[in-house]
């Protein structure tokens, strides 16, 4: 691999104003403003944003797949967190 | 040997229709296959770009010109999406572009046929791109995730690239005057069997379908999918007063769908060999693109470097 392989950054995207950024896809770029000006025109080339931020890959810190039983057990074991685990009489309508 | 539980876990997973992401377990095997075959998707959409290119400078029309190149630009995005997936499963760029380059790595032998007429571009829209969206269309619910979500991307935006292709055929076709008709007549000649071609061997000939099924990485089989490629086409080439080049194509009451005649493996053999009209000038081409613009990328990278170095300078 030739040291002028340029590094990988993932593209996040706000589509329009009032929604949140999401992860549309990775480009390679030399440094940040590349990444952002690629990403313009692969990623939003009708229209599909009006933000665009750029992350270098390598600074992503993901959780693991193995770690699923420990993010999901507290949710499964604590149906009290969900509205549906109370009883509202039908008579005091919708709560 | 992998592990018979999680081998069993990871078909369940698949069974219920779930996706798989980058960093789940899979088998090697599924990984293997998912990298060769998102690989050559990606090249296909690189290389596809050299046949159409080849009008952009002589498009009759700045509008016809305008068009090409946006559709050009699409393929370009289509491969970045598509290496963008590969990379994900822990595969290099570099280390695939090099297969490309090398002539190691497969593309869609569609691309090794010549666009020797204005009226190949309209072919290559209408037939090609329609072909592919077929393909692509079913792809979206194939079971890797980023292959997946890639697939969705590029289908919305190829519409475009069969409708401009279809509009080009019914200027010269239908209303265009008797030479204008005779050369949509010959590039429809040109580009009908490789267009069938596209969805591979046929599903006796086909090595690995069965286990790609299982793991639905492939949703339909070559022959599902070429059968309504055909069912679809067929109309349209009668509404622009084309001649389908299959003596044996007629519309079978019985199954509701059109019959048609037997492919030329061996022509489909050839020119996945390397032995196609083109596949030499392709790889030339892609080889001095690379070359040429080995300064462009190293004088980039050398930029960036420095202006970071003079960041952490002017931070000390
Ligand atoms: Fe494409
Ligand atoms: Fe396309």
């Amino acid at each position: 691999m030739s040291n002028s392989n340029w590094p990988l950054w993932e593209i996040f995207i706000r589509s329009k104003n009032g929604l949140a950024h999401k992860h549309a896809g990775s480009l390679h770029a030399a440094d940040a403003k590349m990444a952002i000006e690629n990403a313009r025109d692969v990623y939003t080339r009708r229209m599909e944003g009006v933000s665009i931020w750029v992350v270098r890959s390598s600074d992503i810190v993901a959780s693991s797949p193995a770690d699923k039983d420990f993010l999901y057990e507290p949710a499964n074991d604590k149906v009290y967190r969900h509205p549906t685990f109370y009883e509202i009489p039908p008579e005091v309508g919708h709560m | 040997m992998e592990n018979q539980a999680l081998l069993e876990r990871f078909q369940n997973y698949v069974d219920a229709e779930n996706k798989i992401e980058a960093k789940d377990w899979m088998p090697d095997g599924y990984r293997k296959t998912l990298v060769r075959q998102i690989a050559q998707h990606a090249h296909s959409e690189v290389v596809g770009m050299l046949p159409e290119g080849n009008w952009i400078s002589r498009a009759p029309s700045l509008r016809r010109k305008a068009i090409l190149i946006s559709k050009v630009q699409d393929e370009a995005g289509h491969g970045l999406y598509l290496y963008s997936a590969c990379e994900t499963l822990g595969v290099e760029r570099d280390a695939l572009i090099e297969e490309l380059l090398s002539g190691k790595a497969k593309y869609s032998s569609i691309f090794n046929y010549p666009t020797v007429s204005w009226a190949d571009i309209g072919a290559i829209g209408w037939l090609v791109d329609g072909a592919a969206i077929v393909n692509q269309v079913s792809l979206q619910r194939t079971s890797y995730g980023p292959y997946s979500r890639a697939m969705v991307r590029i289908c919305k935006e190829e519409s475009f690239h069969q409708r401009q292709g279809y509009e080009i055929m019914i200027a010269l076709a239908k209303n265009g005057n008797e030479a204008q008709k005779r050369m949509a007549q010959e590039a429809f000649n040109r580009w009908w069997w490789p267009s069938l071609m596209m969805f591979g061997p046929s599903d006796s000939a086909s090595a690995h379908s069965g286990q790609n099924m299982a793991w639905k990485i492939k949703r339909h089989s070559n022959d599902e999918l070429r059968q309504k490629f055909v069912d679809m086409t067929v109309p349209q080439a009668e509404y622009l007063g084309l001649t389908i080049p299959d003596k044996d194509l007629k519309w079978n009451e019985s199954t509701g769908h059109y019959d048609f005649g037997e492919i030329d493996w061996t022509e489909f053999n050839e020119v996945v060999k390397g032995n196609g009209p083109c596949n030499k000038q392709r790889l030339q081409t892609r080889n001095k693109a690379h070359e040429e613009g080995a300064w462009v990328r190293e004088a980039a990278m050398a930029y960036a470097r420095k202006q970071e170095e003079r960041q952490a300078v002017s931070a000390a």
